[in-house]
Protein backbone atom coordinates (compact mmCIF):
# COMPACT_ATOMS: atom_id res chain seq x y z
CA UNK A 1 0.00 0.00 0.00
CA UNK A 2 3.19 1.95 -0.27
CA UNK A 3 2.07 4.17 -3.60
CA UNK A 4 -1.75 4.50 -2.21
CA UNK A 5 -1.33 7.89 -1.04
CA UNK A 6 0.71 8.97 -3.94
CA UNK A 7 -2.40 7.84 -6.33
CA UNK A 8 -4.54 9.27 -4.46
CA UNK A 9 -3.24 12.53 -4.08
CA UNK A 10 -2.65 12.42 -7.47
CA UNK A 11 -5.97 11.88 -8.45
CA UNK A 12 -7.72 14.11 -6.19
CA UNK A 13 -5.46 17.30 -7.74
CA UNK A 14 -6.38 15.58 -11.49
CA UNK A 15 -10.13 15.54 -10.27
CA UNK A 16 -9.55 19.25 -8.92
CA UNK A 17 -8.19 20.49 -12.25
CA UNK A 18 -10.94 19.00 -14.39
CA UNK A 19 -13.75 20.90 -15.58
CA UNK A 20 -16.04 17.84 -14.96
CA UNK A 21 -15.52 18.16 -11.59
CA UNK A 22 -16.79 21.43 -10.98
CA UNK A 23 -19.58 20.93 -13.60
CA UNK A 24 -21.13 18.46 -10.97
CA UNK A 25 -20.22 20.32 -7.93
CA UNK A 26 -21.81 23.72 -9.35
CA UNK A 27 -25.05 21.55 -11.03
CA UNK A 28 -24.92 19.83 -7.52
CA UNK A 29 -25.00 22.85 -4.96
CA UNK A 30 -27.31 24.82 -7.20
CA UNK A 31 -30.01 21.82 -7.41
CA UNK A 32 -29.35 21.37 -3.24
CA UNK A 33 -29.43 25.85 -2.50
CA UNK A 34 -33.01 25.75 -4.75
CA UNK A 35 -34.55 22.31 -2.60
CA UNK A 36 -33.13 24.27 0.72
CA UNK A 37 -35.27 27.46 -0.22
CA UNK A 38 -38.23 25.03 -1.18
CA UNK A 39 -38.34 23.31 2.01
CA UNK A 40 -37.71 26.80 4.01
CA UNK A 41 -40.27 28.13 2.39
CA UNK A 42 -42.97 25.16 2.85
CA UNK A 43 -41.90 26.24 6.43
CA UNK A 44 -42.41 29.74 6.50
CA UNK A 45 -46.06 28.85 4.75
CA UNK A 46 -47.38 26.58 6.87
CA UNK A 47 -46.08 23.98 10.31
CA UNK A 48 -44.44 20.34 8.84
CA UNK A 49 -43.95 17.50 10.72
CA UNK A 50 -40.34 16.95 9.87
CA UNK A 51 -37.34 19.22 10.54
CA UNK A 52 -36.18 20.76 7.17
CA UNK A 53 -32.83 18.52 7.65
CA UNK A 54 -35.13 15.73 7.26
CA UNK A 55 -36.70 16.73 4.15
CA UNK A 56 -33.56 17.67 2.84
CA UNK A 57 -31.51 14.46 3.08
CA UNK A 58 -34.45 13.22 1.72
CA UNK A 59 -33.57 14.17 -1.82
CA UNK A 60 -30.10 12.74 -1.22
CA UNK A 61 -31.18 10.35 -4.72
CA UNK A 62 -31.02 13.30 -7.47
CA UNK A 63 -27.66 14.63 -6.73
CA UNK A 64 -26.41 11.25 -6.09
CA UNK A 65 -27.45 10.10 -9.97
CA UNK A 66 -25.77 12.70 -11.58
CA UNK A 67 -23.08 14.02 -9.44
CA UNK A 68 -21.88 10.46 -8.81
CA UNK A 69 -20.97 9.44 -12.50
CA UNK A 70 -19.64 12.76 -13.25
CA UNK A 71 -17.21 12.15 -10.30
CA UNK A 72 -16.54 8.65 -11.71
CA UNK A 73 -16.72 8.05 -15.16
CA UNK A 74 -13.12 9.57 -15.65
CA UNK A 75 -10.96 7.56 -13.51
CA UNK A 76 -10.21 4.06 -14.54
CA UNK A 77 -12.27 4.69 -18.19
CA UNK A 78 -10.07 7.21 -19.29
CA UNK A 79 -7.15 5.59 -18.45
CA UNK A 80 -7.88 2.84 -20.79
CA UNK A 81 -8.69 4.99 -23.64
CA UNK A 82 -5.36 6.75 -23.73
CA UNK A 83 -3.61 3.81 -23.03
CA UNK A 84 -2.23 5.09 -19.82
CA UNK A 85 -3.09 2.15 -17.82
CA UNK A 86 -0.13 0.13 -19.12
CA UNK A 87 2.58 2.51 -18.13
CA UNK A 88 0.58 2.64 -14.74
CA UNK A 89 0.38 -1.21 -14.30
CA UNK A 90 4.75 -1.45 -15.49
CA UNK A 91 5.82 0.60 -12.41
CA UNK A 92 5.60 -1.29 -8.84
CA UNK A 93 2.12 -0.35 -8.05
CA UNK A 94 -0.36 -2.94 -7.94
CA UNK A 95 -4.36 -2.96 -9.24
CA UNK A 96 -5.61 -2.85 -5.73
CA UNK A 97 -3.31 0.13 -5.36
CA UNK A 98 -4.93 1.92 -8.38
CA UNK A 99 -8.20 0.97 -7.75
CA UNK A 100 -8.55 1.89 -4.19
CA UNK A 101 -6.32 5.27 -5.07
CA UNK A 102 -9.07 6.33 -7.59
CA UNK A 103 -11.57 5.31 -5.38
CA UNK A 104 -10.58 7.29 -2.63
CA UNK A 105 -10.05 10.16 -4.55
CA UNK A 106 -13.90 10.03 -6.16
CA UNK A 107 -15.09 10.02 -2.43
CA UNK A 108 -13.33 11.92 -0.68
CA UNK A 109 -14.81 14.55 -3.55
CA UNK A 110 -18.00 13.21 -2.97
CA UNK A 111 -18.39 13.88 0.96
CA UNK A 112 -16.76 17.07 0.19
CA UNK A 113 -19.40 18.38 -1.96
CA UNK A 114 -21.79 17.29 0.99
CA UNK A 115 -19.93 18.40 3.08
CA UNK A 116 -20.26 22.06 1.26
CA UNK A 117 -23.97 21.74 2.08
CA UNK A 118 -23.44 22.15 5.69
CA UNK A 119 -23.40 26.26 4.73
CA UNK A 120 -27.25 25.98 4.41
CA UNK A 121 -28.01 24.98 7.50
CA UNK A 122 -25.36 27.35 8.98
CA UNK A 123 -27.18 30.14 7.11
CA UNK A 124 -30.26 28.71 8.67
CA UNK A 125 -29.80 28.62 12.14
CA UNK A 126 -27.30 32.09 11.72
CA UNK A 127 -30.90 33.95 10.34
CA UNK A 128 -33.61 31.84 11.70
CA UNK A 129 -35.27 32.90 15.16
CA UNK A 130 -36.95 29.68 15.67
CA UNK A 131 -34.41 26.88 17.31
CA UNK A 132 -37.01 24.35 16.56
CA UNK A 133 -36.17 24.45 12.83
CA UNK A 134 -32.33 23.81 13.30
CA UNK A 135 -32.74 20.24 14.89
CA UNK A 136 -29.13 18.42 15.08
CA UNK A 137 -30.15 14.61 15.30
CA UNK A 138 -31.61 14.59 11.71
CA UNK A 139 -28.73 16.92 10.79
CA UNK A 140 -25.84 14.59 12.17
CA UNK A 141 -27.79 11.14 10.56
CA UNK A 142 -28.54 12.52 7.40
CA UNK A 143 -24.48 13.19 6.87
CA UNK A 144 -23.77 10.01 8.40
CA UNK A 145 -26.06 8.52 6.00
CA UNK A 146 -24.93 10.27 3.48
CA UNK A 147 -21.08 9.40 4.02
CA UNK A 148 -22.10 5.52 4.74
CA UNK A 149 -24.12 5.05 1.29
CA UNK A 150 -21.83 7.03 -0.33
CA UNK A 151 -19.38 4.45 -0.27
CA UNK A 152 -21.19 1.93 -2.21
CA UNK A 153 -22.33 4.55 -4.45
CA UNK A 154 -18.74 5.35 -5.42
CA UNK A 155 -17.62 2.23 -5.63
CA UNK A 156 -20.38 1.45 -7.89
CA UNK A 157 -19.67 4.12 -9.85
CA UNK A 158 -15.70 2.73 -9.99
CA UNK A 159 -16.93 -0.41 -10.91
CA UNK A 160 -18.98 0.87 -14.06
CA UNK A 161 -15.92 2.79 -14.93
CA UNK A 162 -13.47 -0.51 -14.70
CA UNK A 163 -15.80 -2.05 -17.63
CA UNK A 164 -16.14 0.73 -20.09
CA UNK A 165 -13.10 2.66 -22.64
CA UNK A 166 -15.82 5.25 -22.97
CA UNK A 167 -16.37 8.13 -20.60
CA UNK A 168 -20.33 8.32 -21.68
CA UNK A 169 -20.65 4.32 -21.71
CA UNK A 170 -19.22 4.71 -17.87
CA UNK A 171 -21.25 7.52 -17.04
CA UNK A 172 -24.62 5.84 -18.19
CA UNK A 173 -23.90 2.48 -16.39
CA UNK A 174 -23.00 4.45 -13.10
CA UNK A 175 -26.52 6.27 -13.88
CA UNK A 176 -28.41 2.91 -14.52
CA UNK A 177 -26.74 1.21 -11.29
CA UNK A 178 -27.41 4.00 -9.41
CA UNK A 179 -30.55 3.83 -10.28
CA UNK A 180 -31.48 0.39 -9.74
CA UNK A 181 -29.81 -0.16 -6.36
CA UNK A 182 -32.35 3.11 -5.50
CA UNK A 183 -35.38 2.42 -7.08
CA UNK A 184 -35.30 -1.37 -7.69
CA UNK A 185 -36.02 -2.12 -3.84
CA UNK A 186 -39.03 -0.13 -3.93
CA UNK A 187 -40.58 -1.77 -6.92
CA UNK A 188 -39.66 -5.07 -5.86
CA UNK A 189 -40.99 -4.88 -2.71
CA UNK A 190 -44.39 -3.59 -4.55
CA UNK A 191 -43.99 -6.13 -7.43
CA UNK A 192 -47.22 -8.59 -7.37
CA UNK A 193 -45.21 -11.50 -8.53
CA UNK A 194 -43.10 -11.60 -5.20
CA UNK A 195 -46.34 -11.63 -3.46
CA UNK A 196 -46.50 -16.40 -2.75
CA UNK A 197 -45.36 -17.46 0.08
CA UNK A 198 -42.22 -19.15 -1.48
CA UNK A 199 -40.84 -15.88 -2.31
CA UNK A 200 -40.68 -14.86 1.49
CA UNK A 201 -36.76 -14.96 2.07
CA UNK A 202 -36.69 -12.91 -1.64
CA UNK A 203 -39.09 -10.29 0.30
CA UNK A 204 -36.67 -9.86 3.32
CA UNK A 205 -33.94 -9.42 1.71
CA UNK A 206 -35.67 -6.68 -0.88
CA UNK A 207 -37.20 -5.10 2.49
CA UNK A 208 -33.17 -5.36 3.61
CA UNK A 209 -31.79 -3.28 0.79
CA UNK A 210 -34.29 -0.81 0.88
CA UNK A 211 -32.24 2.07 0.52
CA UNK A 212 -34.51 4.68 1.88
CA UNK A 213 -35.93 2.66 4.62
CA UNK A 214 -31.52 2.59 5.47
CA UNK A 215 -32.27 6.77 5.04
CA UNK A 216 -35.32 6.96 7.23
CA UNK A 217 -33.62 5.07 10.22
CA UNK A 218 -30.14 6.78 10.00
CA UNK A 219 -32.26 10.49 10.44
CA UNK A 220 -34.49 9.25 13.21
CA UNK A 221 -30.62 8.28 15.01
CA UNK A 222 -31.01 4.34 14.38
CA UNK A 223 -27.64 3.33 13.21
CA UNK A 224 -28.16 -0.22 12.33
CA UNK A 225 -25.12 -2.74 12.01
CA UNK A 226 -27.00 -4.36 9.54
CA UNK A 227 -27.35 -1.54 7.24
CA UNK A 228 -23.82 -0.51 7.68
CA UNK A 229 -22.57 -4.12 6.66
CA UNK A 230 -24.98 -4.11 3.99
CA UNK A 231 -23.09 -1.01 2.69
CA UNK A 232 -19.54 -1.98 3.39
CA UNK A 233 -19.76 -5.25 1.83
CA UNK A 234 -21.56 -3.75 -1.22
CA UNK A 235 -18.79 -1.77 -1.25
CA UNK A 236 -15.71 -3.99 -0.70
CA UNK A 237 -17.46 -6.23 -3.76
CA UNK A 238 -17.46 -3.38 -6.12
CA UNK A 239 -14.29 -2.54 -5.38
CA UNK A 240 -13.24 -6.12 -6.02
CA UNK A 241 -14.79 -6.36 -8.91
CA UNK A 242 -13.37 -3.64 -10.57
CA UNK A 243 -10.31 -4.60 -9.42
CA UNK A 244 -10.73 -7.91 -11.37
CA UNK A 245 -12.03 -6.19 -14.11
CA UNK A 246 -9.15 -3.84 -14.75
CA UNK A 247 -7.07 -7.17 -14.33
CA UNK A 248 -8.86 -9.44 -16.89
CA UNK A 249 -9.41 -6.64 -19.50
CA UNK A 250 -5.61 -6.94 -19.98
CA UNK A 251 -5.32 -10.70 -19.76
CA UNK A 252 -8.00 -10.72 -23.05
CA UNK A 253 -6.61 -6.95 -24.79
CA UNK B 1 21.21 -6.68 -3.66
CA UNK B 2 20.75 -10.06 -5.72
CA UNK B 3 24.27 -10.53 -7.71
CA UNK B 4 24.92 -9.74 -10.91
CA UNK B 5 23.63 -12.01 -13.43
CA UNK B 6 26.06 -12.30 -16.79
CA UNK B 7 22.32 -11.42 -18.58
CA UNK B 8 20.38 -8.41 -17.84
CA UNK B 9 17.50 -10.32 -20.05
CA UNK B 10 16.66 -14.48 -20.56
CA UNK B 11 14.13 -15.54 -22.58
CA UNK B 12 13.37 -18.76 -23.19
CA UNK B 13 10.37 -20.53 -25.48
CA UNK B 14 8.51 -17.72 -25.00
CA UNK B 15 5.26 -18.10 -26.23
CA UNK B 16 2.13 -16.21 -26.32
CA UNK B 17 -1.10 -17.15 -28.10
CA UNK B 18 -4.17 -14.82 -28.55
CA UNK B 19 -7.25 -17.17 -28.25
CA UNK B 20 -5.62 -19.95 -30.28
CA UNK B 21 -3.85 -17.69 -32.85
CA UNK B 22 0.05 -17.75 -31.74
CA UNK B 23 1.17 -13.91 -31.32
CA UNK B 24 5.30 -15.09 -30.00
CA UNK B 25 5.95 -18.18 -31.10
CA UNK B 26 8.83 -19.92 -29.32
CA UNK B 27 11.29 -17.22 -28.84
CA UNK B 28 14.48 -17.39 -27.21
CA UNK B 29 17.38 -15.21 -26.62
CA UNK B 30 19.24 -13.08 -24.21
CA UNK B 31 20.95 -9.90 -23.80
CA UNK B 32 23.88 -9.03 -22.31
CA UNK B 33 24.12 -6.01 -19.79
CA UNK B 34 24.63 -2.25 -21.58
CA UNK B 35 23.74 -4.25 -24.56
CA UNK B 36 21.58 -2.10 -26.62
CA UNK B 37 19.40 -4.49 -28.71
CA UNK B 38 16.83 -3.47 -31.82
CA UNK B 39 13.97 -5.56 -32.40
CA UNK B 40 12.64 -5.65 -36.49
CA UNK B 41 9.76 -7.24 -37.74
CA UNK B 42 7.05 -6.31 -40.17
CA UNK B 43 3.91 -4.90 -38.08
CA UNK B 44 2.02 -7.67 -36.60
CA UNK B 45 4.80 -10.07 -36.31
CA UNK B 46 4.80 -10.31 -32.31
CA UNK B 47 7.06 -7.31 -31.27
CA UNK B 48 4.65 -5.65 -28.80
CA UNK B 49 3.87 -8.86 -27.47
CA UNK B 50 7.17 -9.76 -26.93
CA UNK B 51 7.99 -6.59 -25.15
CA UNK B 52 4.57 -6.07 -22.88
CA UNK B 53 5.78 -9.95 -21.81
CA UNK B 54 9.02 -8.40 -21.11
CA UNK B 55 7.57 -5.79 -18.57
CA UNK B 56 4.85 -7.72 -16.64
CA UNK B 57 2.07 -5.97 -18.21
CA UNK B 58 0.95 -9.15 -20.63
CA UNK B 59 1.29 -12.88 -18.79
CA UNK B 60 3.45 -15.42 -21.35
CA UNK B 61 1.08 -18.67 -22.35
CA UNK B 62 4.19 -20.65 -21.90
CA UNK B 63 8.12 -20.31 -21.53
CA UNK B 64 9.93 -18.36 -19.26
CA UNK B 65 11.68 -14.58 -18.58
CA UNK B 66 14.10 -13.40 -16.53
CA UNK B 67 15.09 -9.79 -16.23
CA UNK B 68 18.98 -9.24 -13.97
CA UNK B 69 17.69 -12.69 -13.35
CA UNK B 70 14.05 -12.39 -11.65
CA UNK B 71 11.54 -14.17 -13.39
CA UNK B 72 8.95 -11.90 -14.23
CA UNK B 73 6.17 -14.73 -13.87
CA UNK B 74 6.51 -15.31 -10.75
CA UNK B 75 8.90 -11.90 -8.62
CA UNK B 76 6.72 -8.93 -10.92
CA UNK B 77 7.13 -6.40 -8.48
CA UNK B 78 11.35 -6.95 -8.73
CA UNK B 79 10.67 -6.49 -12.57
CA UNK B 80 8.99 -3.45 -12.15
CA UNK B 81 11.57 -1.82 -10.20
CA UNK B 82 14.28 -2.52 -13.01
CA UNK B 83 12.49 -1.62 -16.27
CA UNK B 84 11.76 1.88 -18.06
CA UNK B 85 9.07 0.97 -20.37
CA UNK B 86 7.28 3.29 -23.23
CA UNK B 87 4.82 1.36 -24.55
CA UNK B 88 3.67 1.91 -28.60
CA UNK B 89 2.43 4.94 -29.09
CA UNK B 90 3.65 6.30 -26.18
CA UNK B 91 0.23 6.76 -23.73
CA UNK B 92 0.21 10.20 -21.70
CA UNK B 93 -2.22 11.95 -19.65
CA UNK B 94 -3.44 15.19 -21.54
CA UNK B 95 -3.70 17.07 -18.87
CA UNK B 96 -1.10 17.32 -16.68
CA UNK B 97 2.16 19.68 -17.12
CA UNK B 98 5.39 17.72 -18.25
CA UNK B 99 7.45 18.09 -15.04
CA UNK B 100 4.55 17.00 -13.00
CA UNK B 101 3.69 14.43 -14.79
CA UNK B 102 7.65 13.46 -14.29
CA UNK B 103 7.50 13.87 -10.67
CA UNK B 104 4.26 11.91 -9.88
CA UNK B 105 6.08 9.09 -11.96
CA UNK B 106 9.25 9.70 -10.19
CA UNK B 107 6.93 9.17 -6.77
CA UNK B 108 5.31 5.41 -8.56
CA UNK B 109 8.52 4.35 -9.49
CA UNK B 110 10.03 5.01 -5.30
CA UNK B 111 12.27 7.40 -6.20
CA UNK B 112 12.92 9.36 -3.13
CA UNK B 113 11.90 12.79 -2.71
CA UNK B 114 15.04 14.89 -2.28
CA UNK B 115 16.59 13.17 -5.56
CA UNK B 116 13.73 13.08 -7.48
CA UNK B 117 14.01 17.39 -8.37
CA UNK B 118 17.91 16.95 -9.32
CA UNK B 119 17.05 13.98 -11.29
CA UNK B 120 13.78 15.39 -13.09
CA UNK B 121 16.18 18.25 -14.08
CA UNK B 122 18.94 15.93 -15.85
CA UNK B 123 16.45 13.98 -17.42
CA UNK B 124 14.45 17.03 -18.84
CA UNK B 125 18.27 18.47 -20.18
CA UNK B 126 18.84 15.61 -21.48
CA UNK B 127 15.83 15.09 -23.62
CA UNK B 128 15.75 18.89 -24.22
CA UNK B 129 12.75 19.64 -23.01
CA UNK B 130 13.10 22.65 -20.61
CA UNK B 131 11.73 24.62 -22.56
CA UNK B 132 8.35 22.70 -22.32
CA UNK B 133 8.97 21.76 -18.84
CA UNK B 134 5.77 23.85 -17.64
CA UNK B 135 3.69 22.81 -20.42
CA UNK B 136 1.20 20.61 -20.81
CA UNK B 137 1.18 17.53 -22.49
CA UNK B 138 -1.80 17.44 -24.51
CA UNK B 139 -0.78 20.62 -26.04
CA UNK B 140 2.67 19.26 -27.30
CA UNK B 141 3.75 18.55 -30.70
CA UNK B 142 4.19 14.88 -31.49
CA UNK B 143 8.56 15.42 -30.98
CA UNK B 144 8.02 16.90 -27.72
CA UNK B 145 5.79 14.30 -26.48
CA UNK B 146 7.37 11.49 -27.77
CA UNK B 147 10.45 12.77 -25.94
CA UNK B 148 8.68 12.99 -22.62
CA UNK B 149 7.87 9.19 -22.87
CA UNK B 150 11.31 8.58 -23.01
CA UNK B 151 12.46 10.95 -20.56
CA UNK B 152 9.91 9.11 -18.79
CA UNK B 153 11.47 5.48 -19.07
CA UNK B 154 14.93 6.89 -18.59
CA UNK B 155 13.64 8.84 -15.06
CA UNK B 156 14.79 5.85 -12.34
CA UNK B 157 17.57 4.74 -13.77
CA UNK B 158 16.16 1.47 -14.31
CA UNK B 159 19.12 -1.34 -15.78
CA UNK B 160 16.77 -2.08 -18.59
CA UNK B 161 15.26 -0.01 -20.87
CA UNK B 162 12.19 -1.43 -22.96
CA UNK B 163 10.79 1.01 -25.86
CA UNK B 164 8.65 0.66 -28.58
CA UNK B 165 9.02 2.41 -31.49
CA UNK B 166 10.77 5.28 -29.09
CA UNK B 167 11.31 7.28 -32.57
CA UNK B 168 8.24 6.95 -34.36
CA UNK B 169 6.84 10.48 -35.59
CA UNK B 170 9.89 12.35 -35.18
CA UNK B 171 11.76 14.87 -37.82
CA UNK B 172 15.36 13.86 -38.98
CA UNK B 173 16.53 16.35 -36.25
CA UNK B 174 15.00 14.95 -33.58
CA UNK B 175 15.95 11.54 -34.24
CA UNK B 176 19.18 12.62 -34.00
CA UNK B 177 18.89 13.60 -30.36
CA UNK B 178 16.81 10.36 -29.73
CA UNK B 179 19.88 8.34 -31.38
CA UNK B 180 22.49 9.88 -29.40
CA UNK B 181 20.77 9.96 -26.47
CA UNK B 182 19.92 5.87 -26.89
CA UNK B 183 23.65 5.73 -27.28
CA UNK B 184 24.70 7.38 -24.51
CA UNK B 185 22.73 4.88 -22.42
CA UNK B 186 25.41 2.30 -23.67
CA UNK B 187 27.12 0.73 -21.47
CA UNK B 188 24.95 1.60 -18.44
CA UNK B 189 21.58 0.03 -19.25
CA UNK B 190 20.29 -2.28 -21.57
CA UNK B 191 18.20 -1.30 -23.88
CA UNK B 192 15.60 -3.10 -26.28
CA UNK B 193 14.00 -0.57 -28.94
CA UNK B 194 12.39 -1.50 -31.39
CA UNK B 195 11.14 0.21 -34.95
CA UNK B 196 10.64 0.04 -38.44
CA UNK B 197 13.46 3.06 -39.57
CA UNK B 198 15.82 0.50 -40.02
CA UNK B 199 18.83 2.95 -40.95
CA UNK B 200 17.88 3.93 -37.04
CA UNK B 201 18.47 0.27 -35.78
CA UNK B 202 21.57 0.23 -37.63
CA UNK B 203 22.99 3.13 -36.55
CA UNK B 204 22.18 2.41 -32.62
CA UNK B 205 21.63 -1.07 -31.81
CA UNK B 206 24.79 -3.44 -30.66
CA UNK B 207 23.13 -6.57 -31.95
CA UNK B 208 19.41 -6.67 -34.04
CA UNK B 209 17.04 -9.43 -33.68
CA UNK B 210 14.37 -9.13 -37.14
CA UNK B 211 11.35 -11.20 -36.23
CA UNK B 212 8.27 -12.53 -38.15
CA UNK B 213 5.09 -14.19 -37.42
CA UNK B 214 6.19 -14.50 -33.65
CA UNK B 215 9.25 -16.30 -34.25
CA UNK B 216 12.99 -14.82 -34.70
CA UNK B 217 14.14 -15.23 -38.05
CA UNK B 218 17.46 -13.63 -37.91
CA UNK B 219 19.69 -12.35 -35.08
CA UNK B 220 23.52 -11.01 -35.09
CA UNK B 221 24.93 -7.77 -35.61
CA UNK B 222 24.00 -5.77 -38.84
CA UNK B 223 27.32 -6.83 -39.90
CA UNK B 224 26.62 -10.62 -39.29
CA UNK B 225 22.85 -9.96 -40.22
CA UNK B 226 24.30 -8.81 -43.93
CA UNK B 227 26.65 -11.84 -44.90
CA UNK B 228 24.30 -14.46 -43.43
CA UNK B 229 21.69 -13.58 -45.48
CA UNK B 230 23.12 -12.04 -48.47
CA UNK B 231 26.69 -12.96 -49.20
CA UNK B 232 29.35 -10.52 -48.05
CA UNK B 233 30.23 -8.20 -50.88
CA UNK B 234 28.26 -7.12 -54.02
CA UNK B 235 29.34 -5.14 -57.04
CA UNK B 236 27.56 -3.59 -59.49
CA UNK B 237 29.11 -3.24 -63.32
CA UNK B 238 27.60 -1.73 -66.16
CA UNK B 239 29.97 -3.28 -68.85
CA UNK B 240 29.11 -4.38 -72.55
CA UNK B 241 30.84 -7.71 -74.10
CA UNK B 242 30.30 -11.22 -74.60
CA UNK B 243 27.99 -11.67 -71.78
CA UNK B 244 28.05 -15.64 -72.50
CA UNK B 245 31.05 -15.82 -72.02
CA UNK B 246 31.27 -14.04 -68.38
CA UNK B 247 30.66 -17.18 -66.59
CA UNK B 248 33.55 -18.37 -67.04
CA UNK B 249 35.77 -15.46 -67.19
CA UNK B 250 34.59 -14.63 -63.20
CA UNK B 251 35.38 -18.32 -62.18
CA UNK B 252 39.67 -17.14 -63.63
CA UNK B 253 39.55 -14.81 -60.62
CA UNK B 254 39.57 -17.49 -57.84
CA UNK B 255 37.00 -16.10 -55.59
CA UNK B 256 34.01 -17.42 -56.15
CA UNK B 257 31.79 -14.38 -57.85
CA UNK B 258 28.44 -15.51 -59.33
CA UNK B 259 25.95 -13.45 -61.69
CA UNK B 260 23.42 -12.51 -59.07
CA UNK B 261 21.43 -10.10 -61.52
CA UNK B 262 21.64 -9.41 -64.72
CA UNK B 263 19.89 -6.16 -66.80
CA UNK B 264 18.76 -5.48 -70.51
CA UNK B 265 21.24 -4.20 -72.80
CA UNK B 266 20.53 -0.62 -73.59
CA UNK B 267 20.67 1.32 -77.08
CA UNK B 268 24.89 1.03 -77.04
CA UNK B 269 25.24 -2.36 -75.53
CA UNK B 270 25.61 -1.80 -71.81
CA UNK B 271 24.09 -3.93 -69.53
CA UNK B 272 23.82 -3.75 -65.90
CA UNK B 273 25.16 -6.56 -63.91
CA UNK B 274 25.30 -8.04 -60.31
CA UNK B 275 27.94 -9.75 -58.36
CA UNK B 276 27.68 -11.86 -55.44
CA UNK B 277 30.89 -13.21 -53.49
CA UNK B 278 31.26 -15.07 -50.08
CA UNK B 279 34.63 -13.81 -49.91
CA UNK B 280 35.81 -10.68 -47.26
CA UNK B 281 38.00 -9.57 -49.17
CA UNK B 282 38.40 -6.82 -51.63
CA UNK B 283 38.11 -8.03 -55.44
CA UNK B 284 37.35 -4.62 -57.51
CA UNK B 285 40.76 -4.72 -58.57
CA UNK B 286 41.38 -7.91 -60.04
CA UNK B 287 37.41 -8.22 -61.54
CA UNK B 288 38.37 -4.98 -63.09
CA UNK B 289 41.50 -5.80 -64.49
CA UNK B 290 40.33 -9.60 -65.89
CA UNK B 291 37.37 -8.34 -67.46
CA UNK B 292 39.57 -5.20 -69.54
CA UNK B 293 42.64 -7.81 -70.16
CA UNK B 294 39.49 -9.74 -71.90
CA UNK B 295 38.36 -6.83 -74.09
CA UNK B 296 35.38 -5.69 -72.02
CA UNK B 297 34.05 -2.55 -72.24
CA UNK B 298 33.37 -1.79 -68.80
CA UNK B 299 31.68 1.94 -68.11
CA UNK B 300 31.44 1.62 -63.42
CA UNK B 301 31.68 -0.35 -60.82
CA UNK B 302 30.41 0.18 -57.23
CA UNK B 303 30.68 -1.86 -54.42
CA UNK B 304 27.61 -2.04 -52.97
CA UNK B 305 26.94 -2.65 -49.15
CA UNK B 306 23.95 -4.37 -48.21
CA UNK B 307 21.59 -2.19 -45.89
CA UNK B 308 19.91 -3.71 -43.26
CA UNK B 309 16.52 -2.91 -45.46
CA UNK B 310 17.78 -5.75 -47.70
CA UNK B 311 18.84 -7.84 -44.87
CA UNK B 312 15.20 -7.19 -43.44
CA UNK B 313 13.56 -7.85 -46.52
CA UNK B 314 15.20 -10.84 -47.28
CA UNK B 315 14.77 -12.69 -44.24
CA UNK B 316 10.99 -12.14 -43.59
CA UNK B 317 10.89 -13.32 -47.00
CA UNK B 318 12.31 -16.40 -46.53
CA UNK B 319 10.82 -17.04 -43.04
CA UNK B 320 7.05 -16.41 -45.35
CA UNK B 321 8.71 -18.87 -47.53
CA UNK B 322 9.22 -21.42 -44.75
CA UNK B 323 5.49 -20.34 -43.51
CA UNK B 324 4.02 -21.34 -47.06
CA UNK B 325 5.54 -24.60 -47.40
CA UNK B 326 4.69 -25.69 -44.36
CA UNK B 327 0.72 -24.84 -44.88
CA UNK B 328 1.53 -26.87 -48.11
Amino acid sequence: MKHFLTILSHEIRMLLVSPGTYVAAVAFLAVMGFEFTRILDSYSQAPQDASPAGMFFAQFWLPVLFMVPLLTMKCLADERRLGTIETLLTTPVTTTEVVLGKYGAAYALYVGLWGSTAGFFFILRRFSSDARLFDLGPLIGGYLFIAVSGLLFVALGVFASSLARNQMVAAILTCVLLFAILFGGLYLSTAPWLKPEAFQPVREAVAYAQVFRHYEDFTRGVVDMRQLLFYLSGTVLALIFSILSVEGKILHS
Amino acid sequence: MPEPTPSAISVSHLVKTFAGVAAVNDISFSVARGEIIGFLGPNGAGKSTTMRILTGYLPATSGSVAICGFPVATQPEEIKRRIGYMPENNPLPEDMRVSEYLYYRGRLKELPRAKLGPRIDEVLEACDLKRVRHKIIGRLSKGYRQRVGIAEAILAEPPVIIMDEPTIGLDPHQILIVRDLIASLRGRMTVIISSHILPEIEMTCDRVLIINQGRIVAQGTPAELRAEILGRNAYTLELAGDFGALPGLLAGIGSPLHVASQGEPDPSGFRTVTLVTDAAGELGESLLGTLIGAGWRVRAISRSHPTLEDVFLAATRRSWDAVDTAKK
